[in-house]
């Protein structure tokens, strides 16, 4: 359906529905491919800085010095959120198709946010400071939609 | 039982667009609904667009006339495609060219089957096979493709403008 008004000055005019799609494949690099194959295994794997700071997900290079990172640290499944913001009308490219809240996860064991969906039913459920805990997908192929979404601690 | 680690992701990129033709063009896609290939006419130098903008491109005027051209035109330039590439539907070689469609003032871009490529040339004579009547919507799909209709190519003055 075309959004635009339907006017008599427009009436009858086609439209047409028109789909740009690619699909690239990228390479993850050492760092987060091993990432991503943690989430096969329900394992969720961030890297220390050289500030001491554990960043998930794992990046190759400090963020600050640029210096080469290698030392993998196993973080929780459950976390803090440290900012949502709740969509109340999904789109179908969206993780999941009822309203939901995107929000930094800070896992237990992290010091950086994670972006990922919260499925709380509404946003007067959800606040910074909300404890939150990974729902993992039964069929898991190494990518971030393993974690299907985080749900309420309790729910 | 260990998995091979991941190396690569697959991420699609999807832009999801309504468009629209525009009313110029819907009166072009109506038209070819009913089997007709509707150009218009600048009004201020006569010459007949298709397929149609609704505008002159070169005076910037509404071209509001209405002309109905032939389906049947001269190959004013072709491409003979030697490549496979991946959104390709036909087999290789085939034929692409600039149709002078009868009554239109500027070439449009179709196939051309039915013709050896070794045979195709500039002012060779061509013609639409549509599809079923029964098919037909408001879409240049409703054409398959152009072949030789077998006539004496056209003189090269009918069409130089165009090359």
């Amino acid at each position: 359906m075309s959004r635009k008004a339907e006017t008599d000055e427009n009436k009858g005019i086609l439209t047409a529905p028109y789909v740009l799609e690619y699909s690239y494949t990228r390479s993850t690099g050492p760092v987060l491919g091993r990432f991503l194959s943690g989430l096969r295994d329900k394992k969720i794997e961030g890297i220390r800085a050289a500030d001491g700071r554990v960043l998930v997900p794992p990046v190759e290079t400090d963020p600050v010095t640029g210096e080469e990172l290698d030392e993998f640290v196993q973080v929780g499944e459950v976390g803090t959120v440290t900012a949502c913001s709740w969509l109340a009308e999904p789109r179908a490219e969206h993780p999941l198709d009822k309203p939901f809240a995107w929000a930094l996860v800070q896992l237990d064991g992290a010091d950086t946010g994670l972006l990922h969906a919260v499925d709380c039913g509404s946003a007067e459920k959800i606040e910074v400071g909300s404890r939150v805990e990974v729902s993992w997908r039964d069929e898991r192929h190494g990518f971030i939609t393993d974690i299907e979404c985080f749900r309420l601690v309790g729910d | 039982m260990a998995e091979d680690p991941i190396t690569g992701i697959v991420c699609p990129i999807r832009l999801d667009y309504t468009i629209t033709p525009g009313r110029a063009q819907t009166r072009f896609l109506r038209g070819l609904e009913n089997g007709k290939l509707l150009g218009q006419r600048c009004p201020a130098t006569g010459k007949v667009y298709m397929p149609p903008r609704g505008s002159s491109p070169t005076h910037g005027l509404p071209t509001t006339e209405e002309v109905e051209v032939a389906d049947r035109g001269t190959v004013t330039t072709f491409c003979i495609v030697n490549l496979q590439f991946a959104s390709t539907v036909r087999e290789i070689p085939y034929v692409c060219a600039q149709i002078l469609l009868d009554g239109a003032d500027i070439p449009f871009f179709f196939v051309v089957q039915e013709v050896d490529v070794n045979e195709i040339r500039m002012g060779m004579r061509v013609e639409a096979v549509w599809k079923d009547p029964s098919e037909w919507g408001p879409t240049l799909e409703n054409i398959l493709f152009f072949k030789p209709t077998g006539e004496a190519d056209a003189p090269r003055e009918s069409y130089k403008e165009h090359v």
